[in-house]
């Protein structure tokens, strides 16, 4: 890999909770990639527009009141419309188990729920990039 | 307190004996670690003794309950008078669905509503707003006029319950509707009890809500202080919060620091607005969090409102000691909650229950184990519920006043935690006051930071949280989770519909065009919303209004 992994961190939807956000864009970014955090409060065009600008190789997305089930899978399906859908998704937040099949299958590559350490999403990511491989 | 010759001898014989004993202990065998820190990253010495607390005067810096500087609570009895008010945060889905929630904790014992609200109605969008997709009746309950408010508190007495509702930049509409559903019942507005929250200046540092910029807001604010003082006397005006602020990572210091520096603000917006200190400041409210760090969250509330009477007396020269008084509500902290085991979290949220309360808290809002997880069932709710009475009826602290007062450990941190707070609230003030500061991303910096600190101690293993990082077990995933039904915001689409065809449309209109034209010049915005709201003008149509006047806020990113 010659150039640091680019991640978008976002925060879609009204939810106001950016404490994880933020810590997660922290420790990837001392993790050596280049993070860009898009604030709160971003339509799932507005992400893809972003992902899409900023080229990225990940977008890390981040919801903790329950409308991860309509928002994230709405970033992944206009990713595919842009043709960018070689760009990693994944997710995290309050997010019930029983959502989870539904999330992954929808083409989110992995939900990290509340405990997580951030080490397993900087592996995950690492694992899992599917530009630059 | 102690004479000075007790205090040296002591300060004397203290280092005699860790010098002799305990080097020698040490020697042989070490303390578990080689710094002890609280919950704050404090550092916590081995022993307090009489030395550490050798500047404190009883009277002068504790005094008696209900009196300034009202070290040891805001009222002369304190819980032997009346206990705290019981008072757990719900609302889901329709207003419907919340009040059969609300008539259940009453029926259960709890003595007070209060009002969690949807994302879309915190951030005045109605429920048929393309942003209000997939999020509404999500966290709370979905209010898109008065009429949703009528049914929300149907059968509910307003002038028999207090209410606190979680709303901040719309707080105006929410409380003008609450005002307007008293009138349907025949209850006036001088015998409501409640609190809006109305604290935008957190919004913009932790919470998230904001729909204005700064100034706009805080006329609103004001305007609020203004109208409430004449009309709904008994209302408290405002939460200041540091609530989220603490959620959001900050310690235990910066959460007092960064609330009152935000409470300086809004009076210094009143004072400037016109308004008379000691007419406005009896009504101003607190909101806490309570943390897992039993000891030092004690001396934190004591330390805020020790600071808060100061500053309302030396730096505003209020006159009446109800000005001084920092009255407080407490919720449990929701990020010390784990998803892993989630049965512990009782136990966490029954020491936290602890600290709120030996901290003198007025009233207070437990935390359900489930937390990490979904909204909570109508068990845990109750065992969270059941929790605060076992606290209140059984643990016998609630029996005598401020009981950890004279505790040479607690007195010494209620100083340290006093003093770091000044030092912060010196620096802001040196910024220019709590909204430029904000402005600057000062706070929100300070704040990150200690969160970052704090995971990472954790993903070390410096800090241990059981079943977390430690303890852990194979666990299946929990069951019987609450769930919204995702058809709520049609239904509330439906019920938007009939109710634009249903009303008097230009008549509503009417009253939208007052507003505006009252938010364009410098009037009292409270009587043209109340107006707007009995004219069922939705909450979107209103902030609508509002919007086009006064623009929106622009969060700065900082990471």
């Amino acid at each position: 890999m010659d150039r640091p992994i680019r991640v978008l961190v976002a925060k879609p939807g009204l939810d106001g909770h950016d404490r994880g956000a933020k810590v997660i864009a922290r420790a990837l970014r001392d993790a050596g990639m280049e993070v860009i955090y898009t604030g709160l409060r971003q339509t799932p065009e507005q992400i893809v527009e972003a992902a899409i600008q900023e080229d990225v190789d990940v977008v890390a997305m981040s919801i903790l009141s329950g409308a991860h089930n309509h928002l994230f899978p709405k970033v992944v399906s206009l990713l595919r419309e842009k043709g960018a859908d070689d760009i990693l998704v994944v997710g995290g937040g309050v997010i019930p188990d029983d959502d989870i099949p539904g999330l992954k299958e929808a083409g989110i590559a992995e939900i990290f729920t509340p405990g997580t350490p951030t080490s397993k999403a900087i592996e995950f990511i690492k694992a899992n990039i599917k530009r630059l491989a | 307190m102690p004479d000075n010759e007790t205090a040296n001898r002591t300060k004397q014989e203290k280092k005699e004996w860790e010098e002799t004993r305990i080097a020698k202990l040490l020697a042989k065998k070490p303390e578990r670690k080689d710094t002890f820190v609280t919950g704050s990253n404090a550092e916590v010495n081995r022993l307090y003794t009489i030395a550490d607390i050798e500047n404190l005067d009883y009277l002068e810096d504790l005094g008696f309950p209900g009196e300034y500087p009202f070290t040891r609570g805001v009222q002369p009895t304190m819980y032997r008078g009346k206990l705290w008010t019981m008072r757990q945060y719900a609302g889901f889905a329709t207003a419907e669905e919340s009040n059969k929630r609300y008539k259940y904790l009453l029926e259960q014992g709890q003595t007070g509503l209060s009002v969690a609200f949807d994302l879309p109605t915190q951030i005045g969008y109605d429920s048929d707003h393309p942003l209000s997709e997939g999020e509404v009746g999500k966290v709370g309950v979905a209010i898109d006029s008065l009429k949703d408010m009528e049914i929300l508190f149907d059968g509910i007495p307003l002038d028999k319950v207090s209410t606190s509702m979680t709303i901040n930049a719309p707080a105006a509409v929410l409380l003008a509707m609450y005002i307007a559903v008293a009138e349907k019942q025949g209850v006036s507005a001088d015998k409501l009890n409640g609190t809006i929250q109305n604290d935008i200046l957190k919004e913009y540092i932790a919470r998230g809500t904001y729909i204005f910029p700064t100034e706009p807001s805080m006329r609103l604010i004001t305007n609020i202080f203004e109208y409430c003082s004449k009309e709904v006397p008994k209302w408290n005006t405002i939460s200041i919060s540091g609530y989220h602020i603490r959620e959001a990572g900050s310690t235990a210091s910066q959460e007092v620091a960064f609330t009152l520096a935000d409470g300086i603000a809004y009076v210094e917006a009143a004072v400037k607005a016109g308004l008379e200190i000691d007419d406005f400041a009896p009504r101003l409210s607190f909101f806490f969090n309570a943390h897992n760090d039993l000891l030092e969250e004690v001396a934190k509330f004591r330390a805020a409102r020790r600071l808060w009477a100061k500053i309302m007396k030396e730096r505003f020269g209020a006159k009446d000691p109800r000005s001084m008084m920092m009255r407080f509500h407490t919720q449990t902290g929701g990020s010390t909650l784990t998803a892993q085991q989630p049965d512990n979290n009782i136990v966490r949220v029954a020491i936290q229950t602890l600290a709120a309360v030996l901290g003198g808290t007025q009233s207070l809002h437990t935390n359900s184990r489930d937390e990490a997880l979904a909204l909570p069932t109508e068990e845990s709710v109750r065992i969270a519920l059941r929790t605060q009475q076992i606290v209140a009826y059984e643990s016998g602290v609630a029996e005598t006043i401020d009981p950890l007062a004279g505790s040479y450990y607690i007195e010494a941190m209620t100083d340290r935690i006093e003093k770091e707070a000044m030092d912060y609230i010196k620096k802001i003030d040196e910024l220019g006051g709590a909204p430029r500061a904000i402005d600057k991303g000062y706070v929100q910096k300070e704040i990150q930071d200690s969160a970052y600190k704090y995971q990472m101690e954790i993903e070390a293993g410096k800090r241990i949280v059981v079943g977390l990082n430690k303890f852990q077990i194979k666990e299946e995933p929990p069951k019987g989770l609450l769930k919204v039904d995702p058809s709520v915001g049609e239904l509330q689409k439906k019920k938007l519909l009939e109710l634009r065809s249903g009303r008097d449309n230009a008549d509503t209109f009417d009253k939208l065009q007052s507003l505006k034209k009252a938010a364009q010049g410098d009037s009292n915005l409270m009587p043209y919303i109340l107006d707007a709201v009995r004219a069922y003008a939705t909450l979107g149509e209103i902030c609508g209004v509002l919007r086009e006047v006064f623009g929106e806020y622009n969060q700065s990113v900082i990471l």
